[in-house]
């Protein structure tokens, strides 16, 4: 193999309990984002559009949609001769088999793998957050300060900040402590989860990692704190762009919404830096005589007869006609009958919706988003609880 | 179906779609807000799993290749066979071929490499949704040397004009090959036949100094060949002038028509990864097709809109058809009109065709 100046490994294994019915069957990345994404094509776009050509994707949990939706990485420009993306799941071992214990140890049972491309760096990537991210930028930054280590941040309302892991740094950004959600926390730095190490350094403290019978193996509580003890030169990246952690349904929602005002935080349309995905290849989307469509995105094999508003509908949506679709989200070929109002919720994959159905409509709790699927369409009229 | 090996034949399609060909094809025409017309004929072969589809083109196919890259999006990149594309670069002196039949002659190899024992040989400008699969079947139940497929057309329009109308027995053989305007069996330019008897029909032509095979080996001496005829009954729509581009573009906004075309029949284009459509407060769309990547914040009725077209406050667009990257400034008007890839309208403009004869805007243009 060719050597490589950096390599990615993208942790893919979470389940992601938070988002409750949506990750029933399928791992937290490969969850529906945006009308036609899935979580993880936001690391793996950033990825290509960054210059890196190879990834390993760390699978753990349902890896089956995951693994196929990757399938060769062509759909990411990642079908590549030399390098290109990897699914690396669990595996048996001489010394065992064991899951994967946590996010450091992940990276340490597959030494191997990043060991064949002989990379200067690597990037530490996870597979739940939505945003667009030049990693090469990053890169120069970490090779500017001669860091062992950079960690990407971004600077978080101080009220929120207890819920991140929080760096406190020198002036010139230089990491003296990291804190994994501080109660007091002494600054508003919150780690975006995205590292870059010094394949060396990193190599090393995995090993010492693995040895350590009670350790988590986790980067922000063993790895990162140790390498802090032990005196590396460790820096914070600040991230000024959009970033969401959309690990709950909340989160997730908010973030589909976000997609949806005229001026976007998050710019999909930018023709520099392309989100790529899996296309499911559907014909152009219908909008009925008498349909009404505002504030909303909507993919393609959609046909709408009804009314949308401020709402996100991934492919393969119909609506029926008198239906009214405020703030949700649809997930793909969802069938809504006639007449139908759904406010504030989220319709996961193939869920049939019968007519004059209403979903979120008399709700006691408004800060509540309803995810609604086919176990829960029997309630008529009433507001169907969270699943 | 390894039996089966696909010809499309686009020598003989002329570009009568004015501004629409001046810089490609018929076949590369744009349809449908995110196809071409290749789209179609290739989609339906990549159902019925042909072993190889050879693309004959002579004229204009730059912006064909370009879409058709090595095939993968119709699934024909393959280790053996796939799609072929086979431009009539041959310069052979004593090469005496003609016509149409040149392009036969100069690719025999494609013919003859090939493990498929018939031929399914196609147009571009008969969009369709035929089942290659069944036409084989009923090809070996009839046991003919040919058989031709055609659609018989209750109200028959000007583009029907230059088609070939079969005249077909109870039975289902073909009686006679004509040029009759009122008939309403309009042939598809679609056949399938064994491959050996094709080939021995390219010699005998060439040999016998001819130029265009159909003609020559088919209607010519039909009395020396079995022909049998497969009535088509599905979705069927001929392009080949702005009027017929228009009329059937307007005609998939009757959910009829959308759902013969596209229901069941997943049609396949190069992919591209723009972002789901994006309405803004303002907008304010009705029975229209929009494809992807699209930001329209202003009014469109009974339009065609492909992918990545910024439509803006203000805007109208009406029984259009706005083909890919187009940008409508804001308050610009346009009815009846068919703008090409990438053109941009500035404020206030205001266009109106014919609904007869609607306005056709040259690819980049700047109005």
């Amino acid at each position: 193999m060719k050597k490589k100046e950096m390599v990615a490994m993208l942790l893919a294994g979470g389940q992601g309990k938070r988002l409750k019915g949506l990750t029933k069957s399928i791992a937290k990345p490969a969850v529906y984002f945006g009308g036609t994404y899935r979580i993880i094509d936001f690391p793996l776009s950033n990825c290509t559009n960054s210059g890196i050509d190879t990834v390993g994707v760390l699978t753990q949990y349902e890896p089956l949609v995951l693994s196929s939706y990757i399938g060769i990485g062509s759909d990411w420009d990642l079908n590549r001769k030399n390098g290109g993306v990897f699914v690396l799941p669990p595996h048996e071992r001489e010394d065992g088999s064991n899951w994967y214990r946590g996010t450091a140890d992940a990276i340490y049972r597959n030494l191997k793998f990043v060991d064949q491309f002989d990379p200067e760096h690597v990037l530490i990537l996870s597979g739940d957050h939505i945003y667009k991210m030049n990693y090469n930028a990053m890169l120069q930054y970490h090779l500017e300060r001669k860091a062992d280590c950079t960690i990407s941040v971004i600077d978080v309302p101080l009220e929120e900040a207890s819920r991140f892991g929080i760096l406190n740094t020198e002036e010139d950004l230089k990491i003296y402590e990291f804190e994994e959600k501080p109660s007091k926390p002494k600054s508003t730095l919150a780690s975006m989860g995205v590292y870059i190490f010094k394949w060396d350094v990193l190599r090393r403290a995995l090993l010492d990692d693995g040895e350590e019978s009670h350790s988590s193996h986790d980067f922000g509580k063993d790895i990162i704190p140790s390498l802090l003890s032990k005196g590396k030169a460790m820096y914070a990246y600040p991230f000024e762009g959009y970033w969401r952690d959309v690990g709950t349904v909340a989160s997730l929602w908010e973030a589909n919404m976000d997609l949806l005002s005229d001026n976007p935080p998050l710019n999909l349309n930018d023709p520099s830096w392309r989100i790529f995905t899996r296309n499911p290849n559907q014909p152009a989307q219908y909008v009925a005589p008498g349909a009404k469509v505002s504030g909303s995105l909507i993919n393609e094999g959609c046909i709408v007869r009804g009314e949308v508003k401020h709402s996100v509908l991934f492919y393969g949506v119909e609506i029926g006609e008198g239906s009214v679709i405020t703030d949700s989200v649809i997930m793909p070929k969802v069938k809504i009958g006639k007449n139908v109002r759904i406010h504030k919720a989220i319709i996961s994959e193939n869920t049939v919706i019968e007519d004059y159905m209403e979903i979120g409509t008399d709700r006691e709790n408004e800060d509540e988003i309803l995810l609604i699927d086919n176990r829960s369409k029997k309630r008529k009229s009433v507001p169907a609880k969270t699943i | 179906m390894k039996q089966l090996l696909g010809v499309i034949n686009l020598d003989h399609e002329l570009d009568h779609l004015n501004e629409l060909t001046y810089f490609r094809c018929g076949a590369a025409v744009p349809f449908a807000s995110r196809y071409r017309l290749i789209d179609f004929v290739l989609s339906n072969m990549m159902r019925a799993e042909l072993e190889s589809v050879g693309l004959f083109v002579r004229r204009k196919y730059r912006s064909l290749m370009d879409h058709l890259g090595d095939g993968k999006s119709w699934d024909m990149n393959r280790k053996h066979g796939g799609l072929f594309i086979l431009p009539p670069d041959w310069n052979d002196p004593t090469d005496t071929s003609l016509g149409d039949l040149q392009h036969f002659h100069n690719n025999l190899d494609f013919f003859k490499r090939a493990s498929a024992k018939y031929i399914v040989h196609s147009g571009s400008q008969h969009i369709n949704t035929i089942d290659f699969q069944e036409l084989y079947s009923y090809h070996l139940e009839k046991g003919a040397d040919v058989t031709l497929v055609y659609k018989k057309i209750d109200h028959l329009e000007p583009e029907h004009d230059p088609c070939l109308r079969l005249e077909v027995d109870e039975d289902g053989n073909v009686l006679n090959i004509h040029h009759e305007k009122n008939h309403p069996n309009i042939y598809m330019e679609m056949l399938i036949m064994e491959k050996e008897l094709f080939l021995e029909q390219v010699e005998y032509c060439i040999a016998h100094g001819e130029s265009y095979f159909f003609r020559d080996a088919i209607q010519k001496r039909r009395d020396k060949l079995k022909i049998a005829a497969y009535e088509y009954t599905g979705y069927h729509a001929v392009i080949n002038s702005v009027a017929s581009y228009y009329k059937n573009s307007m005609k998939l906004l009757n959910h009829d028509e959308y759902t013969d075309l596209f229901h069941d029949n997943q049609v396949q284009t190069k992919i591209k990864y723009e972002a789901p459509t994006r309405y803004l407060e303002s907008a304010n769309v009705s029975n229209s097709l929009v494809a992807n990547g699209c930001i329209i914040a202003g009014t469109v009725e009974n339009s065609v809109i492909f992918r990545g077209v910024q439509i803006r406050k203000g805007a109208r667009v009406v029984n259009s058809v706005v083909m890919q990257k187009c940008v409508i400034e804001e308050d610009a008007v346009i009815e009846n009109v068919i703008l090409d890839k990438d053109v941009q309208l500035s404020r206030e403009r205001i266009l109106v065709g014919d609904s007869k004869r609607p306005f056709v805007i040259a690819k980049s243009s700047k109005m």
